[in-house]
C-alpha cells in the first residue's frame, strides 16, 4: 500500500519537496500540501483503493502524512 | 434548477413585513428583490460606518461591475469550489430563423435555452475576485503590500429563498489586505474585532464564531474541515428571523490561494498571502429593522447618532 501511496501523493500533492525524501510521519501540510491539494489527494485515494472516506474522516489529521493515510486506508479496508 | 428554500414562519412574517412596509420590493423570483428609499437610505448609512472605521488605513478605492471575465471564475476554481451558486451569462446566438423560434418560444415562456451561448461573462460571485488580477497585473507589490477598499457590489448566488436575509443578488462591502502572511493575518484580527464592536454600538447583538464555506459535495466537507480546523474564516453573526443566527460580516484568511493564481509578489519575490472581510450589507440592514422596527424615525436616538454621524 506504501508505494502506490507515495505514488498518488507525488501526483496530487503538489509538494514543494520530492516526497521520496520524506519519512513516512513527516507533515505532508508542513511540505507544502495546500486544502485544496489534500481534496485532490482524498480523490485520487478514493479512487485508487476503491473506498469512500464517512465524513468523521474528512479532515487534515487523516491525511498529515504517509502513516495517517495508512492507517486510515487500513481502518477502511482491512483486508489490505 | 436550484431547490427553493422556503422561509421559516418568522422569516416569511418577516419578508411580509418588509414588502408591506415597501422597505424591500417583490419582483416574483425569490431573493431578489427591489428596494425602498428608507432601507437604501439604512444600506448607505451602513457602508458610511465601514468607510468611517477603514479610513485610517487609506485603502485604495477600486470599484468593479457586477460581471466578471468568465476566464477568472475558473481560473481561481470556483466552479470546483462552489459550482452551485455561479451564475454565468448566456446571449442569443443564432440565425434569423433560430430567434424567431425562440421568441415564440419565449413568449410561451418555455425552454428557449438552447439558442443561448456561452459569453465570456458571468456574474461576480464575492466583491473581492476582481481585485487580486487587477493587483496583480501592477507587477511586484510596494513595501508594506496594499490594501484595497472594493466599494459596495452587487453579488450573485444561486440559491432562492424565502428568507429574506439570503437574497439571490445583494450587496457586499469588501475590503482586501495584500501583503506578508503576519501581517494580513494581523490585519484581519484587527477587523474581526472591530466589526464586532461597530455592530454591537448600532444595537445588534453581534458575536463572533470560526465559520466555513458553503463548500460543495463531499470535496466541500473536506475543504471546510481544514478552513475550520485552521480557523482561516470568521463571522459576525446577528440574531435576524428564523432559528439560526445569520452571518453579516466574514473575515477570510486565503492564504497564498488568489496570490498563487495571479502571481502576485512581494517586492522580495516572495509569494503574497491575502485576506478580505465582507459585510452583508442589505442584512446588516435587516438586522438593524428586525431589531430597532421597520421605522427608522423611531429607532433609539444612541442607535441613529452612530449610524447618520457625518
Amino acid at each position: 500500500m506504501n508505494p502506490e501511496i507515495r505514488k498518488l501523493i507525488a501526483e496530487h500533492a503538489r509538494l514543494a519537496v520530492d516526497v521520496g525524501t520524506l519519512a513516512d510521519d513527516a507533515s505532508l501540510y508542513e511540505a507544502g500540501m495546500t486544502s485544496h491539494a489534500t481534496v485532490n489527494l482524498m480523490l485520487a485515494l478514493e479512487a485508487s483503493f476503491d473506498v469512500e472516506f464517512p465524513d468523521s474522516m474528512l479532515k487534515r489529521s487523516v491525511f498529515e502524512s504517509v502513516t495517517t493515510i495508512t492507517a486510515a486506508l487500513a481502518e477502511l479496508q482491512p483486508q489490505v | 434548477m436550484a431547490d427553493y428554500r422556503p422561509g421559516t414562519p418568522d422569516q416569511a412574517a418577516f419578508l411580509a413585513e418588509l414588502l408591506d412596509r415597501r422597505l424591500l420590493i417583490q419582483t416574483g423570483v425569490a431573493g431578489l428583490y427591489g428596494r425602498g428609499a428608507d432601507f437604501e437610505e439604512v444600506c448607505g448609512r451602513v457602508g458610511d460606518m465601514v468607510t468611517r472605521a477603514g479610513a485610517p488605513e487609506q485603502p485604495e478605492q477600486l470599484r468593479f461591475p457586477p460581471l466578471l471575465p468568465r476566464r477568472d471564475l475558473e481560473s481561481v476554481g470556483y466552479l470546483k469550489t462552489f459550482p452551485h451558486l455561479a451564475g454565468s451569462i448566456f446571449a442569443f446566438d443564432g440565425s434569423e430563423g433560430q430567434a424567431a423560434e425562440q421568441f415564440d418560444r419565449a413568449c410561451r415562456h418555455e425552454d428557449w435555452s438552447e439558442f443561448q451561448s456561452m459569453t465570456e461573462l458571468v456574474l461576480t460571485p464575492a466583491a473581492c475576485y476582481p481585485v487580486y488580477p487587477a493587483i496583480a497585473s501592477r507587477g511586484e507589490l510596494p513595501a508594506g503590500g496594499v490594501t484595497v477598499d472594493a466599494g459596495s457590489a452587487y453579488v450573485f448566488r444561486h440559491e432562492p429563498s424565502g428568507d429574506p436575509a439570503r437574497m439571490q443578488m445583494f450587496h457586499q462591502r469588501e475590503i482586501v489586505r495584500i501583503g506578508e502572511p503576519d501581517a494580513v493575518v494581523a490585519w484581519r484580527d484587527v477587523w474581526r474585532d472591530r466589526t464586532t464592536s461597530l455592530l454591537r454600538e448600532v444595537g445588534l447583538d453581534a458575536e463572533l464564531a470560526v465559520a466555513t464555506d458553503p463548500f460543495f459535495g463531499r470535496a466541500g466537507r473536506m475543504l471546510a474541515a481544514s478552513q475550520r480546523e485552521q480557523e482561516l474564516k470568521f463571522e459576525v453573526v446577528v440574531q435576524i428571523a428564523g432559528p439560526e443566527p445569520t452571518a453579516v460580516a466574514s473575515f477570510n484568511y486565503h492564504q497564498d490561494h488568489f496570490a498563487s493564481v495571479y502571481g502576485i509578489e512581494l517586492a522580495d519575490g516572495a509569494e503574497a498571502h491575502t485576506a478580505c472581510l465582507g459585510f452583508g450589507v442589505e442584512r446588516i440592514a435587516l438586522a438593524l429593522f428586525r431589531a430597532h422596527g421597520l421605522e427608522i424615525e423611531a429607532w433609539p436616538q444612541e442607535v441613529r447618532s452612530q449610524l447618520w454621524r457625518v
